[in-house]
């Protein structure tokens, strides 16, 4: 059993509004220089939707994540077998069409302008050129447009339904969108490193962030195309990839990421796992719907004491064992299993987890009138707008059970809490709906005040890092200091 | 006196210029280390500059080494006609592969704004300096033939004689003046690269093939304390 620790996220999507406070957060933090402009570390999807960059899921086009044969691994874009004929041009890199050339507006044009008849206009204008640009496209260009022809139609994950299925989902009445706030996953399986020709790439051991030293890539662009969530991006300015680091900066200052602490609608949950890293290869080869369940194996229970044992044993300081007990990511992922990985299939095992929204429908409109569509209190998830199947699609490697089982528990979830706060559902009906949905009254509690009514605390357990131990271990930290404390660093620009 | 600065003087002076400033850079700017590709900004014409370039300067590189080291060899293959001429044909296809692909490069360079957005003047140098070197060597090749046989006979020795630090220009002196400037044109390439971003060549991801899959750091010492079983 080779333990480690790994930070762990779970966005709620039942409870996200789609306000893109998180991407704006980030943005302001880190992607605001020249090279990164185009890049949303955090950026939220309308789906069905094409997502950022566009059609992002369509490996046949990126060529992103693993493929299997059941024996062995393969990345599917530039294995080791695959490099040295890919090395001088990458055939499955997006470019920048796939993304948008960024812009901002030529604002002296509305104080510079003569006198006359017309209102005086802010120009567009490159990013990168500075030319006058026609805006073709932009983040979030498909936001809200889950019924549209032009962009949800070409929502790959729509494969798995029937055309007929397909149709309802565009019909006005019928028209279903949630939305998908997409960070770094920080993977157990990172394509993007495994495919990094310079070892520039790098999970760290005690957290699992995935990071790129940048000093050490030298713009071959694997990670680009392995990664198939696209959280990597190429800086054009400085020739460096660069991804979400999840703000380790604040972590190790035990604060929460940004996109994390500004998150208005309260979705977002941070805490630590242990998982055991011998697993991960046997479940990666596991078929596509067994995947969820794969992953969930690796995750281990931190009260077993077997699992404590063998963690100390791997170096494991009590106080971060201790803080993956506390986790919030553990009990939605591995405890309540509502928590789903986003497109398990890839083989990357992300360690970001969904819960899937419910989307029931509530009313239909006829004409002027609005009239409740449900004879009782909750539709039945079958009913729901968002065909199960496209969700398995998108969570749970085609795992129509995995989908089901989360959504039925949170709907017993809010049965339970319907008979104990407002009294107008029986025992018996809230009872049933909770054994159905494989959930006690205590979980359904604990579930409720976790989702609801959980404060900070609650939602962001941050491990102790202790990383100034840490580095005592390796070296003496005053002769660590000066042989590495200053100098030698410039501003990144190309020379 | 001018044949002993230009093949007696010029490569030390560039060989220690190369050195130390790669060495420096590395150690100092590591940063300043990447390939600085484009690709991203313009991915079409990219395929039809970048590819044939790269291969056809390998393989003409490849050429040139296989010539310092192995004179005899190539003497030995080039001692049937039919076999010089292969190795000759070749030599030129590649290097017009490389010419296209420059050619390619540098039109690119200049008809796309965005990728002209991020062409620097070290760039130019390089492919000026590119350029010269690919149609001076077609241009031996061409009117002055048979110079996989000749390059042996002649400017191995001569090359040697560099190594072994005591300079003999006797052995170039007679060449025509195109094989000259192609000889003094690649020291300057040399002299020029550790400043630009032709420094790529020199971490080229070799490791790559061998090592483990997965890359992960350690903030502590894992073998002490990790009794793996």
């Amino acid at each position: 059993m080779d333990v480690r620790s790994q930070i762990s996220l779970v966005f709620h999507l039942d409870k996200c509004i789609g306000c893109h406070t998180c991407s704006v957060a980030c943005k302001n933090v880190w992607t605001d220089r020249e090279g990164t402009d185009y890049m949303w570390w955090n950026n939220v999807e309308t789906k069905p939707g094409t997502g950022y960059p566009t059609k992002w899921e369509d490996q046949e086009a990126y060529k992103g994540g693993w493929k299997t044969d059941g024996k062995d691994l393969e990345l599917r874009s530039t294995s080791k077998r695959k490099i040295v004929p890919n090395i001088f041009h990458n055939p499955s890199q997006p470019s920048l069409d796939d993304y948008y050339e960024p812009w901002t507006y030529d604002y002296s044009e509305l104080f510079n302008a003569p006198e006359g008849d017309d209102q005086p206009v802010a120009r567009p204008i490159s990013m990168i050129t500075g030319e006058p640009l026609e805006i073709e496209a932009g983040p979030n260009w498909d936001d809200d447009l889950g019924g549209s022809e032009v962009y949800a139609a070409n929502d790959t994950n729509l494969d798995v339904l029937s055309e007929e299925q397909q149709q309802q989902m565009k019909a006005i009445e019928r028209m279903v969108m949630f939305y998908l706030p997409r960070i770094c996953n920080h993977c157990l399986n990172p394509a993007c490193v495994a495919s990094c020709p310079s070892g520039a790439m790098y999970k760290r051991g005690e957290d699992g962030i995935v990071l790129i030293n940048q000093d050490r890539c030298r713009a071959w662009r694997s990670c680009i195309s392995a990664c198939p969530y696209k959280k990597t991006y190429y800086n054009w300015s400085t020739g460096k990839s660069e991804k979400c680091i999840l703000c380790f900066p604040r972590l190790e200052a035990g604060e929460a990421p940004a996109c994390f602490h500004s998150c208005v609608g309260r979705i977002r949950y941070l805490g630590n796992v242990l998982y055991d890293a011998d697993l991960i290869k046997e479940a990666a080869l596991c078929p596509d719907d067994e995947l969820v369940e794969a992953q969930r194996r690796t995750i281990l229970d931190p009260n077993d004491p077997t699992v404590v044992e063998a963690a100390t044993r791997c170096g494991i300081p009590e106080a971060v064992i201790d803080s993956a007990r506390k986790s919030p990511a553990y009990r939605f992922a591995k405890e309540w299993k509502l928590g789903l990985p986003l497109h398990v299939e890839y083989r990357t095992f992300p360690m970001l987890f969904y819960v899937p929204p419910l989307l029931p429908v509530m009313s239909i409109s006829e004409g002027d009138l609005v009239r409740s569509d449900v004879d009782e209190l909750f539709a039945e998830i079958e009913k729901a707008r968002a065909p199960i199947g496209y969700l398995g699609k998108l969570f749970a490697g085609g795992n129509e059970g995995k989908v089901r089982y989360a959504l039925r528990k949170q709907l017993a979830v809010r049965v339970w809490r319907r008979h104990v706060t407002v009294g107008d559902v029986g025992l018996e009906a809230a009872t049933q709906a909770l054994i159905e949905a494989d959930c006690s009254p205590e979980e359904a509690d604990e579930i409720y005040k976790l989702t609801a009514l959980s404060t900070w605390e609650d939602r962001f357990v941050i491990p102790p890092f202790q990383r100034e131990m840490a580095m005592e271990m390796i070296t003496d930290p005053h002769e660590h200091r000066s042989a590495a404390g200053f100098g030698f660093r410039d501003a990144p620009r190309r020379s | 006196m001018n044949e002993f600065v230009l093949f007696g003087v010029l490569p030390y002076v560039v060989m220690v210029v190369f050195f130390i400033v790669t060495i420096q850079r590395y150690r100092l700017k590591a940063f300043s280390y990447s390939s600085l590709s484009s690709q991203f900004l313009e991915n079409q014409h990219h395929f039809w500059g970048s590819v044939p370039f790269h291969y056809g300067i390998l393989v003409v590189l490849f050429g040139h080494v296989l010539g310092f080291l192995a004179p005899k060899t190539i003497l030995s293959w080039n001692a049937e006609p039919a076999r010089l001429m292969l190795l000759e044909v070749t030599g030129i296809a590649f290097a017009v592969l490389t010419l296209v692909g420059l050619a390619n490069i540098m039109i690119r360079r200049c008809t796309s704004a965005l990728t002209r957005r991020v062409t620097t003047r070290g760039d130019w140098i390089v492919y000026a300096l590119l350029l010269v070197q690919v149609l001076t060597g077609i241009g031996v090749a061409v009117f002055h033939g048979w110079g996989s046989s000749w390059f042996a006979t002649n400017l191995t020795p001569w090359l040697w004689s560099l190594v072994k630090l005591s300079p003999d220009v006797s052995f170039v002196a007679p060449l025509p003046f195109m094989v000259k400037a192609h000889i003094v044109n690649a020291f300057l390439l040399i002299g020029f690269f550790p400043f630009t971003r032709l420094v790529h060549i020199l971490v080229v991801p070799n490791p790559y093939l061998w090592r483990r899959t997965q890359v992960v750091i350690w903030n502590w010492d894992r073998t002490k304390i990790h009794n793996h079983d």
